[in-house]
């Protein structure tokens, strides 16, 4: 996979280095259009990359513009671009999706594309809370902490019980979170660079795409205008 | 050779036959490894083994959070333990469970070492809906 692109790549700088050469002396060059962003950045200043947008005009405007169309997800460790193909234990391991395959899905395919929460709470899976006995069991704790957002955001309702079914207190206090209502000051800006909420939300629990698990508290302010 | 390409229609047409070919070999779409496969690196590539890679997805279906993160000791973060092979045979880490008894064990070099070589430490992130803040360049590509 990487020397194959390595090539590629090579083949795709020269022939842009190429298409210089040949656009000094005639006009344009009917290249074909589309060529892949990372060429792009490297090779800005080749005049033949100009031409070619104003000649294939829709290529300027892809319906996508930002947004990574379908990057295809849970593929196998030897697709998977950060497992070495080459290695005979590459081929061992298991793929995602065949051990997705049983348990149920969240909303919209982010993170895992599983649901943690119902896979557990409906007995597809069942994590072992000890490292030797497989009989042990957590102690939940069922506290739920509300969190007021200001603006049209529902506020935040922070479930203990669904924390303790994987965590321990010491996982959170005091090192993430002072244990008292209303003692950290947590903001989205925070849990995106991986802070609070976002040390595990973003890394290895459902990410922060998934809004509304977090905010699940209606307001009665938007309630009324749905009422209406 | 640049005078062939300008002048001769093939010159032209194979030009952009590389072109059309090379764009497509291109792969612009960042790794997708697996949302929470860690890819520890500390030491692994300099001492000439590929990266250990460890798939949260796989174990958090056989063990809670709690016995890694807390019986354990392994620290919230990626490349954060200072894990060596000493450490492992003696039992610490991976080690406490890759031991033959409760998973296969340590012999199966390749099975952990199984990174492609060079990839950095990091904990994959779901990043795909993140257009700004790309906090780590993608894997794979140096
Ligand atoms: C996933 C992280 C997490 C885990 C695990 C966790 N907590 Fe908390 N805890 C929180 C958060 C967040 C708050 C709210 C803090 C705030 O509002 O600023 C909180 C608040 C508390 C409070 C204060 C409640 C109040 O009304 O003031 C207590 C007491 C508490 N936790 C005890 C525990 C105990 C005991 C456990 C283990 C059984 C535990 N927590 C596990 C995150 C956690
Ligand atoms: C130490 C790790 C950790 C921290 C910190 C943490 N969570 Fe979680 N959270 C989890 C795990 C693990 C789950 C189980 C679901 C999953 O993995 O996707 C979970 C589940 C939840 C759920 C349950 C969703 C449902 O479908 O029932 C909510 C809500 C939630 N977290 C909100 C929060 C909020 C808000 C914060 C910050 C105040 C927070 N979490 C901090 C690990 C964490
Ligand atoms: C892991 C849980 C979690 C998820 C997922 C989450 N939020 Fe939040 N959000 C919070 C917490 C906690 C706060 C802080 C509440 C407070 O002020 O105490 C917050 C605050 C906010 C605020 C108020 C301003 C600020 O920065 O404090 C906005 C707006 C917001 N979130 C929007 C969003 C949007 C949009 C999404 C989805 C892309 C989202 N949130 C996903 C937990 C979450
Ligand atoms: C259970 C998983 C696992 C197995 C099996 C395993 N390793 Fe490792 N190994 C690791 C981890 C994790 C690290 C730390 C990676 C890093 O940060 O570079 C590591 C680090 C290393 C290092 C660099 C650090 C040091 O200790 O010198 C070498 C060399 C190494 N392993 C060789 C081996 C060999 C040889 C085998 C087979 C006999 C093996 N490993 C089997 C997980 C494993
Ligand atoms: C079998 C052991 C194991 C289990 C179970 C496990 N983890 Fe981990 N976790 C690890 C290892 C290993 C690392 C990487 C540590 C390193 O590189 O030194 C890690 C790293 C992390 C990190 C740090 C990522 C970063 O940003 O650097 C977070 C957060 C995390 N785990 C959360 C969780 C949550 C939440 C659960 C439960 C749903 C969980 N882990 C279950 C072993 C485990
Ligand atoms: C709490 C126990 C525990 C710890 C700690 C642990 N593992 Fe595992 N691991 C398991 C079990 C159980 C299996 C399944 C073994 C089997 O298939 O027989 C497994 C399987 C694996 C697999 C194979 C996954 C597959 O696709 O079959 C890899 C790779 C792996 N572990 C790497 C690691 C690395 C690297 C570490 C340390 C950073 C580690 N493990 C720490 C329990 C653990």
């Amino acid at each position: 996979m990487n020397s194959p692109f390595k090539l590629a790549h090579f083949t795709l700088v020269s022939a842009l280095l190429l298409a210089s050469w040949g656009t000094l002396a005639t006009a344009a060059q009917p290249a074909k259009g589309k060529p892949a962003t990372e060429a792009k950045t490297e090779t800005a200043a080749a005049p033949a990359a100009q031409p070619q947008a104003a000649i294939a005009g829709s290529e300027a405007n892809p319906f996508n513009r930002l947004m990574r169309v379908a990057p295809k997800r849970h593929l196998p460790p030897d697709k998977d671009g950060i497992h070495d193909p080459a290695n005979d234990g590459t081929q061992m391991l298991q793929t995602p999706l065949e051990s997705f395959g049983g348990l149920p899905k969240s909303q919209g395919d982010f993170g895992n594309g599983v649901d943690w929460v119902k896979a557990l709470d409906g007995g597809k899976i069942n994590p072992r809370w000890d490292r030797n006995d497989p009989k042990a069991k957590p102690v939940l704790m069922d506290l739920n902490i509300v969190r007021e957002v200001k603006g049209s955001m529902p506020g935040v309702g922070f479930p203990h019980k669904q924390h303790t079914q994987w965590l321990d207190c010491s996982n959170c206090h005091p090192a993430i979170f002072l244990p008292q209502k209303g003692a950290n000051q947590i903001s989205m800006a925070a849990i995106m660079l991986g802070q609070k909420c976002g040390v595990c939300h973003g890394t290895v629990a459902f990410p922060v795409a998934e809004c509304r698990r977090c905010h699940d508290k209606a307001k009665p302010v938007a309630a009324k205008t749905e009422a209406k | 050779m640049p005078s062939l390409i300008r002048r001769t229609l093939i010159g032209r047409m194979l030009f952009v036959g590389t072109l059309v070919l090379a764009t497509a070999f291109v792969d612009t779409r960042p790794a997708m490894a697996e949302y929470g496969d860690v890819i520890m690196n500390n030491n692994s590539d300099a001492a000439g083994m590929r990266p250990a890679v460890f798939p949260h997805w796989f174990h958090r279906v056989r063990y809670s959070c709690k016995v890694c993160h807390a019986d354990l000791g392994f620290k919230f973060k990626a490349g954060g333990n200072n894990i060596d092979m000493l450490k492992i045979m003696d039992g610490q880490y991976c080690g406490a469970c890759h031991n033959g008894t409760i998973a296969w064990s340590v012999e199966n070099c390749n099975l952990c070492h199984s990174g492609k070589p060079g990839t950095p430490t990091q904990v994959h992130e779901s990043k795909s809906h993140e257009l700004l803040n790309p906090a780590k360049p993608p894997v794979g590509k140096k």
